[in-house]
């Protein structure tokens, strides 16, 4: 609870800097200092310590994978904050607003990942994405990125529609007639009308919120269309929150009649995991790859939505930090660039050779080469699905997806070190050597989480 | 003393690990030569001394040395656990006398970016060392994977014009096939004897080699595994990224890959693949052989009209496995030993024929064997290494592979004589090919481009004289490898006939 306090209160506080502030690189440190307070908050309350609380009459539940997913979210978003935060400053003039919006964003998050009702689980979605639609289109100059925030909220709201009715529909089908997710028993026999509507509305919207196919076509271009800076945010946390609420939602309410859903979420899976990898394999441009990609392992997180046990909680957990620590750091390392095109990656190795380097060891992660976090995540993810039991085609599917990966993954890999580089100024970039130290520690998480894995799951058992 | 502190598969994972990440970080290119040589040696001195440390013939167990394990990640029942067996000492002993020899050869030679080039040699030299030492199945394949990366940088990096093409193509190829084994081996954890209800499943070799799969399970987890491995060796129809990779990459890389890293997919058929699904094994292993005796005649037959001396190389390499291969699945006693020693011997026998080609290529800066010709003049040590090399991969009397072939014809003649009959002629076929290109490239008139072929210096006198001294005396006294696999051998049939 403290973490959802304290983001609400300082996005407000943020939004009055706009006013207090008077030069343009302060809202960063307070951003940066309002995470850090948010996570320490957040963690103290992990170990039993709660400094703010109110009764939320149990439409909010934190258990221990709640708060230890907002501790991810947490730090993944400082991380962002210190890789990319200089780059927020760059968009355009209302510096403070964006880090608002971020925080309010965060607020969303926190709310998806604790709902204990219905209500609080629309109202998480929704305060995720609001902000979101107006930080696509933050850059007023850039027409593409009109475009893209225009079609992201047209359709979202599309999709928040759907979602709704979804929820009405559940409520009315509910003999329980309650919004309590715990107390939503639908028992085991075939599924009403009623209920299987609504069932189906909620996995339509939350597949588009997660840009799950065939719910996807919004993604590529909203992530492409959007500012770097903002797309590797809503790629990351963003998502992985919105899986976590999928799971949430799923496991508690609907888990019980898994075998009626679990076929329509095999064929949601299996169209991600086509979709994405083999459409970002034609992309030119890392940044559309890196769109289609983030469609892949959406994908690959929906495994575990079809698995729906143990293993796929901590495989969940375990993806969304590997996930988006190699994603923001990748995108920290494009947005330097001038050139957004595999080409512009020519010959980075030699010309920067710690971009070069950190870029490629991201970029293993992404493609599941052992020894990173992107490994250990995937193999989580595989070995719940495979608990189940059945649909073992599902996981070769996905293993085969994997390798689809490898191809474009590696394209980029292939230009930083294979290619020459050419003659233009796209890699003529300074960065700080505390931007590169940083670069050093991300690439340092990513393989102590390759190695030892249990650093992140065992907190779901403290 | 040393087998109590640090055992010697963590040595031998060790030592080239940590030596490749310093190599990483060396500037001068003379200095990082004689370092990686330094490490390969001291990784060759341990390794010799370990096989002073085996007493292979009173343990009844199948991992009876050695075998240290760490927690690794315990809640899934993993852990980080290295054991040799009579097989794991040989493999690893090719590995590490492999390696000197390999960093010799390129004394004379210029790299681009030398520091790179020879810590990833290194790396990859851990990452094999990793897949022959590993007892259990997730510290398996994770070395099974990182023996690639370092080769896909080394082979994309340094090599001929279209090596980047060609390296993707071989890393696509493996990788699928190891994610697939992933999959399977995943499943295997998921059913391996637990202790109770709600214990945790094991990854252990031991977990594995005891896990009861249904024949309905083996049967499709059979060929998970099988891709990966068959890849690796390769066994037609999986074989079509070698030539293309060997002609391309540098020859550091090829003499890697040919000699040690086909290895991994013989030793991963026979330790992780056989004993775990026997009964998938006796159903499938006549398509198996039959694929490897097509791979076998196919790839004699394009040896014999190749006139690039790499892919001539290659496609004979291709010929080699396709025996062994075949001889794998027959698992008898005779085969199954005649496919352990042939491991050694070929690894050895490849690797003096890419010393050769690589002399002849730098030299005279031509691969092609209708260009060259007469070079024994101008070279006679290099003629007659050639021709007893030669000699051993057509397993004449005397040399090593005789021994080895002689056991796996034995082997499979027991299984089946028509097998027998088609492999036999393969040797008459090999013999054919390799007379050809000794002939063509060595005898025959003296072309004009051997102009400036010198002949071979002090350095690799010994470095063929090492390997050709090894074929000698393994062909005349083959019994220390024999014994030292006939354990390996023994426990492999029992778990197979359990």
């Amino acid at each position: 609870m403290n973490a959802i306090i304290l983001s609400a209160i300082w996005g407000v506080i943020m939004m009055f800097g706009g006013v207090i502030f008077k030069k343009r690189d302060t809202p960063l440190y307070w951003a940066i200092a309002g995470v850090s307070i948010i996570l320490i908050a957040n963690v103290l309350e992990f170990f039993g310590h709660p400094l703010l609380s109110f009764d939320s009459k149990d439409m909010l539940h934190f258990d221990k994978f709640t708060l230890h997913f907002n501790s991810i979210a947490l730090i993944c978003t400082l991380l962002y904050f210190l890789l990319s935060g200089r780059d927020i400053e760059k968009i355009g003039m209302h510096v403070s607003e964006y880090f608002c919006l971020i925080f309010f964003v965060l607020c969303g998050v926190f709310i998806s990942s604790s709902f204990n009702t219905l209500l609080l689980f629309f109202l998480g979605i929704e305060i995720m994405s609001i902000p979101l639609y107006i930080l696509t289109g933050s850059n007023k100059a850039n027409l593409k990125g009109n475009e893209a925030a225009l079609k992201y909220f047209l359709m979202g709201a599309f999709s928040t529609g759907l979602m709704l009715m979804g929820i009405a529909l559940i409520y009315g089908g509910n003999p329980q007639g309650s919004f309590y997710i715990t107390n939503i028993n639908l028992g085991t026999g075939d599924l009403s009308p009623m209920i299987a509507a609504g069932l189906l509305l909620i996995v339509f919207s939350l597949s588009f919120k997660v840009s799950a196919a065939p719910f996807h076509f919004w993604a590529p271009d909203v992530y492409d269309g959007a500012p770097a800076v903002i797309s590797s945010f809503m790629m990351t946390i963003v998502k992985v929150a919105g899986f976590v609420a999928f799971i949430r939602l799923f496991s508690i309410s609907f888990g019980a009649m898994h075998g009626q859903w679990q076929s329509l979420i095999v064929i949601i899976t299996a169209a991600t995991l086509l979709i994405g990898n083999i459409t970002a394999v034609f992309q030119q441009s890392v940044k559309r790859m890196l769109a289609y990609s983030s469609i892949s392992h959406a994908g690959f997180m929906m495994l575990a939505i079809f698995a729906l046990n143990d293993t796929a909680h901590e495989a969940i957990i375990l993806y969304a930090a590997a996930y988006s620590i190699a994603t923001i750091g990748l995108f920290a390392i494009l947005i330097k660039m001038k050139d957004y095109s595999i080409s512009g990656f020519n010959g980075l190795g030699k010309t920067q050779p710690l971009l070069g380097f950190t870029a490629t060891i991201f970029l293993l992660s992404l493609a599941g080469i052992p020894l990173t976090a992107g490994f250990t995540a995937k193999f989580y993810v595989l070995m719940a699905a495979l608990q189940t039991g059945q649909d073992v085609w599902l996981v070769i599917l996905a293993v085969i997806c994997a390798v689809i990966g490898v191809v474009y993954y590696f394209k980029v890999i292939q230009a930083i070190y294979f290619k020459e580089p050419e003659d233009n100024d796209n890699q003529n970039i300074s960065v700080s050597s505390g931007f590169k130290l940083l670069l050093l520690i991300t690439v340092g998480l990513i393989i102590l989480l390759g190695i030892l894995p249990n650093i992140v799951i065992d907190w779901l058992y403290y | 003393m040393l087998g109590t502190y640090f055992t010697f598969p963590e040595l031998l994972l060790w030592i080239p690990l940590i030596t490749g990440v310093i190599t990483l970080f060396l500037k001068n290119e003379s200095q990082v030569k004689r370092f990686a040589f330094i490490a390969s040696l001291l990784t060759l001195v341990v390794s010799v001394i370990s096989l002073f440390f085996t007493d292979v013939a009173h343990h009844p167990n199948y991992f009876y040395y050695n075998n240290v394990s760490y927690l690794w990640m315990p809640y899934i029942g993993s852990s980080f656990s290295v054991g040799l067996d009579g097989m794991g000492f040989l493999l690893t002993f090719l590995t590490a006398l492999s390696y000197p020899l390999i960093i010799a050869t390129t004394f004379k030679r210029e790299f681009k970016n030398a520091p790179a080039f020879f810590g990833l040699l290194l790396l990859s030299q851990a990452g094999i060392m990793g897949v022959f030492v590993a007892t259990d199945a997730l510290v398996f394949y994770f070395f099974w994977e990182l023996a690639l990366i370092p080769l896909y940088f080394l082979c994309s990096r340094w090599g001929a014009e279209k090596r980047i093409q060609a390296t993707f193509k071989f890393f696509v190829y493996t990788f699928t096939g190891s994610l697939l084994m992933l999959v399977g081996i995943l499943y295997v954890y998921l059913h391996t004897p637990q202790v109770s209800a709600n214990s945790i499943h094991s990854f252990s070799i031991s977990a594995f080699y005891n896990t009861v799969l249904s024949y309905g399970d083996q049967q499709w987890l059979f060929w998970l595994f099988f891709v990966a491995f068959a890849v690796k060796i390769p066994i037609w129809p999986f074989h079509t990224w070698q030539p293309f990779v060997y002609e391309q990459a540098n020859y550091p890389s090829v003499m890697v890959l040919s000699a040690i890293m086909v290895k991994m997919g013989v030793f991963g058929m026979i330790r992780w693949l056989i004993p775990i699904f026997p009964e998938a094994v006796f159903t499938f292993n006549h398509l198996v052989i039959i694929l490897s005796l097509i791979g076998l005649f196919y790839a004699s037959f394009i040896a014999f009209v190749q006139s690039d001396l790499k892919r001539f190389v290659a496609w004979s390499s291709i010929a080699h496995l396709g025996l062994m291969a075949a001889s794998i699945f027959v698992v008898n006693t005779s085969a199954l030993q005649g496919v352990m020693v042939e491991m050694f011997n070929h690894g050895i026998n490849i690797l003096a024929l890419w010393i050769v080609v690589d002399l002849i290529e730098n030299s005279t800066g031509i691969k092609k064997i209708n260009e060259l010709g007469g070079l024994a003049t101008k070279s006679p040590w290099l003629a007659f290494f050639l021709v007893i090399i030669a000699l051993g991969n057509i397993a004449l009397p005397l040399t090593n592979s005789f021994v080895s072939e002689f056991l796996m014809f034995n082997g499979i003649f027991v299984f089946n004589k028509w097998y027998a009959f088609v492999a036999i002629i393969s040797i008459i076929l090999s013999a054919g090919y390799m007379l050809r290109m000794v002939q063509l490239v060595f005898f025959g008139k003296e072309s004009g481009a051997v102009e400036n072929m010198k002949s071979i210096n002090c350095s690799q006198f010994w470095i063929l004289g090492i390997l050709v001294a090894g074929i000698l005396i393994l062909g005349i006294y083959p019994e220390p490898v024999i014994n030292l696999t006939k354990e390996s051998v023994d426990s492999i049939l029992k778990m197979v006939n359990r």
